[in-house]
């Protein structure tokens, strides 16, 4: 059975520290849900509070509508993967993956006969009477999966369990997990500091940033919608340009970046309070939303020189400046030549991909 | 050997090297073979005169050990005195050492994984402390402390606990608690050092599979902490056996430790071959059983070395 978890106001503190304010959210039961953000913004901390190795300070988990205070993580229909895996080292593969039957008193024959089946699960047949040591990093991983699975919870949380693989690992890893829980149909809630693994595999993101969570939503409005400039900045690349509010009609917005002819870019009134006009706010503008134009009547348009230019095989990015401003664009490699050396370049974007936001904290690069 | 001592000369230079090496050596031949191998030479030989020593009377023969089997009598009867004075030591020696570990695993366990760095430290201090005093004098304090007009009876019986003094000393009582804490330490920092290295995830993985707090130690710290454990055990099992002073001062006068055994052959009884059979026997007793033991457990000595 799934089962739904809701946070409601979880505040933990260590001592002055605020380590989570105000965690505020639900996720479904069977959903693939995931923790983004920078180190030691809490993250941890947030899956300790559902695995119930940590008490909030404030607030009420509930698992399956119940309140989980006072219950211990041994009683909880949770089951955690730990940032280092934590398998016992001392214990053949099969003995570890059995671990939690063994515990319960679950006779020899049908915890081996459970590892057995779980060892065919994460395609490692027939490995069950190795040690631990001599598995692979994957390999581990997957073991790490097993085992938390050998009880069937109703929750599986992951803490970065893939940070430790390189990265070709990392990535095929991102694909078995995913397949792993539409197989067995969990929750799987998933932590990490990488966007990459978030946007892949989730369904819906939380992004996290000092203790808090700044958005909630499925990878492609937290990438195309960011509500704020920290989730703007911190997910995928982005140009930043401080402006002044002009005008807002609360559908477009007319905005001055000090680039020339004023920019008319969608308002996004979801996204917090509305900015009005005269308001400092913080223009976002992917690299790749902005193309190289010739045409000198387009909106959106502006001046720039060429400074430098990365190549990638399939993208080429390009830094240009833009009356002192650094501005990064990434085209598709379509066989063009590289631009000339302080060569003047026009810009422009598109109305819907110039993001305003009311000024706030940025990722640090 | 030579690698060894190639590694070493690399590292430090051949000056530190050949230093280190002589160091090592004089260390183990004079302060360990040599006094063994005089004592294994003399518990074969008879117990002679000096002006004999060196004579046609001077042979090598097992009569010491003999004696400890047989006694005086030539009949062929049991020394039953002095075996079971053996026996007598080497169970207390058991369960003294037994003790001490139901003791220290608790107490090392929270040294180890619930006070933080600074915190641990001063607890570890605490520990040592009361062991820069002389060992004969923790003793004698035990015996005023376990005495019949000491702190223990005084309280007891101002609590109504008992009515008359309770004679600890003769009840061996203050023994043992004397025997368990002159060695406690060398059960502590094994223990402590074994499972310091245990990965606090681990102890959390297995709560989160539902593993309630003793199948957290059964399963998970104990046989990681094994190694420890096992060097700890035989340092105080082997400790005890071998102790004098704390017996001398705190056993009660029908009981005999059997180092009182062999002090008593090496001082009052004159007999230095008869002293050395016995001191041969206690450790060879002893290694036996722990051997023994660690095959028992499965644990190697290559182990323990951790
Ligand atoms: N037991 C604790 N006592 C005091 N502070 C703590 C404790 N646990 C965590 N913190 C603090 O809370 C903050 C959040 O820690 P947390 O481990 O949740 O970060 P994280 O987001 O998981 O980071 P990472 O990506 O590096 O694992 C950190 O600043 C950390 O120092
Ligand atoms: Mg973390």
């Amino acid at each position: 059975m799934t089962k739904e978890i809701s946070l409601e106001h979880v505040w933990v503190e260590f001592g002055e520290f605020t380590a989570v304010q105000k965690a505020n959210l639900n996720i479904a039961g069977g959903e693939f849900f995931s923790f983004l953000g920078p180190s030691g913004c809490g993250k941890t901390t947030l899956l300790r509070c559902i695995s119930g190795f940590q008490e909030p300070t404030r607030g009420v988990v509930k698992i399956g509508g119940k309140d989980m205070k006072g219950v211990g993580p041994n009683k909880r229909p949770t089951a955690l993967i730990f940032q280092n895996l934590a398998l016992f080292p001392l214990r053949t593969v099969a003995d570890n993956i059995s671990f939690p039957l063994e515990v319960r008193g679950v006779d020899k024959k049908t915890r081996r006969k459970r590892a057995d089946e779980l060892l065919e699960l994460i395609a490692l047949p027939g490995q069950g009477d190795k040690k631990v040591s001599e598995l692979s990093g994957g390999q581990k991983q997957r073991v790490a999966i097993a085992r938390a699975l050998a009880v069937e919870p109703d929750i599986l949380l992951l803490d970065e369990p893939l940070s430790a693989l390189d990265l070709k690992l990392r990535q095929h890893m991102r694909t078995e997990l995913r397949s792993i829980q539409k197989q067995v149909g969990l929750t799987f809630i998933y932590i990490t500091h990488d966007q990459g693994e978030a946007l892949t595999m989730s369904d819906r993101i939380a992004v996290m940033n000092k203790g808090k969570i700044e958005q909630i939503g499925d990878g492609k409005s937290i990438y195309d919608h960011p509500t704020t400039s920290f989730v703007a900045s911190f997910v995928g690349e982005n140009n930043v340009l401080d402006a002044t509010v002009l005008t807002n009609d609360g559908k477009m917005m007319e905005i001055d970046a000090g680039l020339g002819t004023p920019f008319k870019v969608e308002s996004h009134p979801a996204g917090g309070p509305a900015l009005i006009p005269g308001d400092a706010c913080q223009l976002f503008i992917r690299p790749e939303a902005l193309k190289i134009t010739k045409d000198e009547n387009s909106i959106n348009q502006f001046d720039s020189q060429f400074v430098s230019e990365e190549f990638e095989g399939n993208m080429r990015h390009i830094v240009l400046d833009a009356q002192g401003k650094k501005i990064k664009l990434s085209l598709i490699n379509d066989g063009a030549n590289a631009i000339g050396p302080n060569a003047p370049v026009k810009l422009g974007f598109a109305p819907e991909l110039g993001i305003a936001l009311k000024p706030g904290e940025l990722a640090s690069a | 050997m030579r690698d060894l001592f190639y590694d070493l000369v690399r590292r430090n230079g051949m000056a530190v090297a050949i230093y280190l090496m002589l160091a090592v050596s004089l260390w183990v031949f004079v302060l360990i073979i040599l006094p063994q191998l005089t004592m294994l030479d003399y518990s074969f030989r008879l117990n002679l005169p000096p002006g004999k020593i060196g004579g046609p009377e001077d042979i090598y023969t097992i009569d010491q050990y003999r004696y400890f089997f047989q006694g005086s009598g030539s009949s062929g009867g049991l020394n039953t005195l002095d075996i079971s004075i053996l026996f007598k030591t080497l169970l207390s020696a058991v369960f003294v050492t037994v003790f001490d570990l139901i003791i220290c695993y608790p107490v090392a366990f929270i040294l180890a994984k619930s006070s933080t760095g600074a915190k641990a430290r001063l607890l570890v201090l605490a520990l040592i402390v009361p062991y820069w005093i002389n060992e004969i004098l923790r003793a004698f304090a035990f015996r005023i402390l376990f005495g019949s007009t000491g702190v223990i009876n005084e309280v007891g019986m101002g609590l109504g606990l008992f009515e008359s003094p309770v004679d600890f000393i003769r009840e061996d009582v203050a023994l043992y608690a004397g025997l368990a804490y002159a060695y406690i330490l060398l059960m502590i920092f094994p223990l402590y050092n074994a499972i310091e290295s245990l990965d606090r995830n681990q102890i959390e993985a297995a709560q989160d599979m539902g593993a309630s707090w003793w199948q957290v130690h059964s399963k998970v710290v104990i046989p990681y902490a094994k190694p420890g454990i096992a060097s700890g055990m035989t340092m105080v099992f082997m400790l005890t056996s071998g102790a004098l002073a704390a017996p001398q001062i705190l056993g009660g006068p029908s009981n005999l430790w059997f180092t009182q055994l062999v002090y008593q052959w090496f001082n009052s009884g004159g007999n230095w071959p008869r002293g050395s059979a016995y001191a041969m026997i206690l450790l060879v007793v002893c290694i036996a059983l722990v051997l023994l033991t660690m095959r028992i457990f499965k644990v190697s000595i290559g182990e323990i070395k951790r």
